[in-house]
């Protein structure tokens, strides 16, 4: 039982380490492609960071990213690299559900259920 | 300052300060919000938003080579991450609720605190003797690659562990920071878990824990591209450049170097939310 275990737990840990430095490399990119195109098109002064207003609007949710990422906007781009960064550690939990599913460890799919749900509920702005 | 220019500066210290914290193990996003605040004058929550993402990029990346080596104890992880998770939620909440010159305060009390943590001298693992009852009730138990073969380690006061970590989540979302000193402190000190699963599981679950505030951070509008990607960029580089020059660096004296950074920006903090300039 625990040799078995031990198994699922490592092949699970190997997963896990590809999913991570895939999802990571990607974003990286995504932002790096939109961030040049930022860079070629705002050659102008800078935007005043001092005080807060927040990012613009369409900036702040999944559905207005999306958009200006179709539009081909770099700032829309680099945004959307970052949902794919903040995702990857949720595609962690969800794949460690999987594991855990298969496994048939009732106690650690409860728990990472759990952590799944808050991520989501987290990212989708459901009031608590 | 051009757009070009300001990328370019920010870009930089990025890299350095990612650099930095991946070779003496204290963490470079610590340093990138006053780094951004008190030098180049950018709003505290466009910072905390870019250190934020920073978090999740550095401690998704080195958790992959972690994990490789099977130190991380993912079920530890998984548990204490439900407390991280509600914890950085809370935090992320209260962002809108405190004000800036407390947040800075704060930032600075807990710049202090991380650089008193990780600058301890190390002293031997406080392993834990035996299983603590809630430990045994979750498996929370691992082992270890040491040497040729595998070491078995106890896990014990796990529910003080789990506040201590709701209490880590809540500054990681209150302040766009890993909190991996005290997410460090709740495993090593408290559960007497060894020191090297601590910190590898520790960097584990800061992604997950930054995850978790990253939705409120956007919808409030903290992540701000223009700054964000530079920042990110650059502590990604700095920190996988960091992790490959750790193994053959001697790292004490710097350690102690960057911690007295840390010391100093910390009260710098401290000054400037106190005397209303952040």
């Amino acid at each position: 039982m625990t040799t078995k275990k031990k198994w699922g737990d490592e092949q699970l840990e190997l997963i896990l380490a590809k999913v991570l430095l895939f999802g990571v490399i990607t974003a990286a990119i995504v932002v790096l492609i939109g961030g040049l195109l930022y860079l070629i098109r705002h050659a102008g002064p800078l935007p005043d960071y001092r005080t807060f207003r927040g990012a613009s609007s369409p900036l702040r949710g999944i559905r207005g990213i999306l958009k200006a990422v179709a539009a081909a906007q770099g700032r829309g781009l680099i945004q959307f690299g970052l949902v794919l960064l903040i995702a990857t550690p949720v595609a962690r939990v969800a794949l460690s559900l999987v594991g855990f599913v298969r496994e048939h460890d009732r106690l650690y799919v409860v728990f990472t259920f759990v952590v799944l749900v808050t991520l989501v509920m987290s990212l989708e702005g459901w009031r608590f | 300052m051009s757009v070009f220019d300001f990328t370019a500066l920010v870009w930089f210290g990025s890299l350095v300060a990612g650099f930095l914290g991946a070779l003496t193990g204290l963490g470079g996003g610590v340093v990138i919000v006053p780094l951004l605040a008190l030098a180049l004058h950018v709003n505290i929550h466009y910072a905390m938003g870019a250190s934020l993402v920073s978090v999740i990029a550095t401690s998704s990346g080195a958790a992959a080579a972690y994990l490789k080596e099977g130190f991380s104890n993912i079920r530890v992880a998984m548990f204490l991450e439900m407390a991280t998770t509600w914890g950085a939620i809370f935090g992320a909440f209260l962002v809108a609720k405190v004000s800036t010159p407390a947040i800075g305060v704060i930032f600075g009390v807990v710049l202090l605190l991380s650089a008193y943590l990780s600058s301890r001298p190390r002293k031997r693992d406080h392993m834990a003797p035996k299983m603590g009852s809630v430990a045994r009730l979750l498996r929370l138990d691992g082992s270890f690659p040491e040497g040729n073969g595998l070491r078995h380690y106890n896990v014990r006061r796990t529910p003080l562990g789990f506040a201590m970590m709701f209490v880590a989540g809540t500054l990681s979302g209150l302040l766009g920071i890993g909190s991996g000193a005290f997410k460090v402190l709740a495993m090593d000190q408290a559960m007497g878990i060894p020191f090297k699963v601590s910190t590898t599981t520790s960097n584990f679950m800061i992604g997950v824990t930054a995850a978790a505030s990253a939705g409120v951070y956007l919808r409030h509008g903290y992540i701000e591209p223009g700054l964000a990607m530079p920042v990110m960029l650059g502590v990604l580089m700095g920190s996988f450049a960091g992790t490959r020059v750790l193994v053959s660096a001697q790292t004490n004296r710097l350690r102690l170097v960057f911690a007295l950074v840390i010391v100093v920006l910390g009260v710098e903090m401290i000054y400037n939310g106190l005397t209303g300039k952040l």
